[in-house]
């Protein structure tokens, strides 16, 4: 992965490029004379006081990393074991169906909780930028799930969602007798009280970029376009909303790395049940490591987990340094 | 003329409906389950199990939470979610305070003493907001027993920390960016050295993002499962984790208004700080998505 100053650089930032440091300072006045013992002292203080979260980083995040990727390659079942057995432990994983499961919910689920999750954090979004009074008071609460942690969330739903007590009971006892909804206790509806949950939690995030997008949007092209005689539905789908490729690729992005790490939310809503009919890749890779003794097969869907990440985030990265490349 | 202004007026009024009434039943939806916790959590056993749902409560009680926070029992011991909400304050102070003060020097070095290479270091930092922790758990599950804080409070500080340092660099480095050069160059000209300048000038600037990174860290670490769950057991564990374990007992009737008390009990100390500094919190969060 290649660093840039301006890769995550805030809009009206000063381009790094502008900013020399202190420390080049340093560096000239050591090219020109002689290094003082106080002078080196100061040159090398910063990078010796960044270097202990260096080590952390290093060893927490790469280091760790080639570990799991070792173990993936390993025999290793209750404890770790350091011998070679090449790709053995990735064909066991695949052939094992409860993974198959996990791949195919991991699809299903990200698939819909993406298209529900920005459509309505969008809807909201075009929404609260019509100067609607009260605006702050329904941000919030919109954006009120994104402070509870998933394993709240998960409990709430999974009770709202119990077909003897929860909303199939209201919606029975309003009128509907023949009201049926029963999803969290069937396996193959299971999966979408899952994606219920999870777009709960998560509009507000999608809302909140989109907004950030639509108020540095230039009110003139709206009047411009009003002028025309273009009504605003038409507006907003034909010119604000490919403006806003940013903002959806921010959220695509970041949503897709929640949905591959979603864990707690499974395991809180439905325990990856009835079965094993919600069994997503994080539940699998906790399950075979910890609770199964198949170290190897869980280090193995481990690195899946990360190279999908990784296939989703460096890119990304990649394209957000290419833009700001152009800029310049 | 005028029929024409007075049918312009009524399709305006009629959007303006349209998009209140929208506004106002999503409000609704998300509104929902917290309300449904809150009165859930106020109602006695038998009020729920004779079919309310989504009612006020008839008669308002407090023994749920009473329960839920000293008597529930999570494994063997039945003393509720107390111990376990004080072994996450325990967590989460000392991460918090160690991971933005790392944060904070590290951004600080990252932008007023680069040095070659410094941007490839932030790169490097940068990858680890986006890890997918799955991906270290087996490892450090390892080091923390070779460095016996398997299964202790300091251990999973530990984890937080270390694991914290990208986001909090990533938040205190793009907002150093921000502070002219100008400044610390004066500083460094009347003889301050590297601490003087971070202490006395960058500081006191940087309150704002301080709050932000206090705040991400704050909920990020209060909400963890998957290190909680994965580095500790039984009496050491944070309150996320006994939550879980409360609401997965299935022995005898479902205390749905136990589970909702000590849901909520969960969800209080992130909610307060979001009712109190909103702002920041969506600060933190958007600051994720690079250029939103």
């Amino acid at each position: 992965m290649r660093a840039d100053p301006d890769l995550i650089s805030q809009p009206g930032c000063h381009p790094a490029g502008a900013s020399s440091g202190i420390s080049e300072n340093i560096g000239n006045a050591v090219m020109r004379s002689t290094l003082s013992l106080k002078d080196r002292f100061t040159l090398w203080l910063p990078r010796l006081v960044l270097s202990p979260s260096l080590v952390a980083v290093f060893v927490g995040v790469y280091l760790f990393i080639a570990w799991t990727g070792w173990i993936s390659l390993s025999s290793s079942k209750m404890v770790p074991q350091y011998d070679f057995v090449g790709l053995e432990q990735y064909v066991r994983l695949w052939a094992t169906p409860r993974w198959g499961t996990a791949v195919a919910n991991l699809f299903v689920f990200t698939a819909l909780f993406l298209t529900i999750t920005i459509s309505v954090g969008l809807a909201i979004a075009i929404l609260l930028d019509q100067r609607v009074r009260a605006e702050g008071f329904l941000r919030a609460v919109y954006l009120y799930p994104m402070a509870l942690s998933f394993i709240v969330t998960g409990t709430a739903w999974k009770w709202i969602l119990n077909p003897d007590l929860g909303v199939e009971k209201v919606v029975q006892e309003l009128g509907w007798s023949s009201f049926v909804f029963d999803w969290i206790t069937r396996p193959e509806y299971a999966i979408y009280c899952v994606v219920i949950a999870a777009v709960w939690q998560s509009t507000g995030f999608a809302m909140a970029i989109f907004l950030a997008g639509l108020r540095g949007i230039d009110n003139s092209i709206i009047k411009a376009a009003q002028i025309e005689g273009a009504g605003l539905p038409r507006i907003y789908l034909s010119i604000i909303v490919p403006m806003l490729r940013p903002a959806f690729l921010s959220v695509i992005v970041l949503l897709s790395y929640i949905s591959i790490k979603s864990f707690d939310l499974v395991l809180a809503l439905t325990n990856a049940g009835p079965g094993n009919a919600t069994e997503m890749p994080s539940t699998f890779m906790f399950s075979a490591t910890f609770r199964r003794n198949q170290m190897g097969v869980g280090a193995a869907s481990a690195m899946m987990m990360l190279m999908t990440v990784a296939a989703i985030i460096v890119p990304y990265l990649y394209s957000e340094l290419r833009e700001t490349r152009n800029e310049h | 003329m005028s029929t024409e202004i007075s049918s312009a007026h009524r399709s305006h009024q009629l959007g303006r409906i349209f998009i209140y009434g929208s506004l106002i039943v999503l409000a609704a939806f998300y509104l929902m389950p917290l309300w449904v916790m809150i009165v859930t959590s106020l109602k006695s056993l038998d009020e729920i199990y004779s079919g309310s749902f989504i009612g006020l409560p008839k008669l308002i009680t407090i023994e749920a939470w009473e329960k839920a926070w000293g008597q529930a029992c999570i494994g063997t011991a039945c003393d509720g979610l107390r111990p376990y909400f004080v072994n996450s304050l325990l967590m989460v102070i000392p991460a918090v305070v160690l991971s933005t003060g790392i944060g904070a020097i590290n951004g600080y070095i990252l932008t007023k003493w680069r040095f070659p290479g410094s941007n490839l270091v932030f790169g490097l930092l940068l990858f680890g907001c986006f890890l997918p922790f799955q991906a270290v758990i087996l490892p450090m599950a390892q080091l923390l027993g070779k460095l016996r804080l398997s299964g202790t409070i300091p251990g999973l500080v530990l984890v937080h920390t270390v694991y914290g340092i990208s986001f909090t660099t990533l938040f205190f480095r793009n907002y150093f960016i921000t502070i002219p050069d100008e400044l610390t160059r004066a500083a460094q000209i009347d003889g301050a050295g590297f601490f003087r300048i971070f202490f006395s000038v960058m500081l006191p600037a940087s309150l704002p993002i301080i709050v932000v990174s206090c705040i991400w860290q704050f909920t990020q670490i209060w909400n963890d499962f998957l290190f909680g769950v994965s580095f500790t057991a039984g009496q050491s564990s944070p309150i996320t984790v006994a939550l879980n374990n409360i609401v997965n007992v299935t022995m005898g009737r479902k205390q749905y208004n136990v589970d909702m008390a000590a849901a909520m009990i969960a969800a209080i100390p992130t909610l307060i700080v979001y009712v109190v500094a909103g702002r920041y919190f969506v600060r933190g969060l958007t600051a994720g998505a690079v250029k939103g």
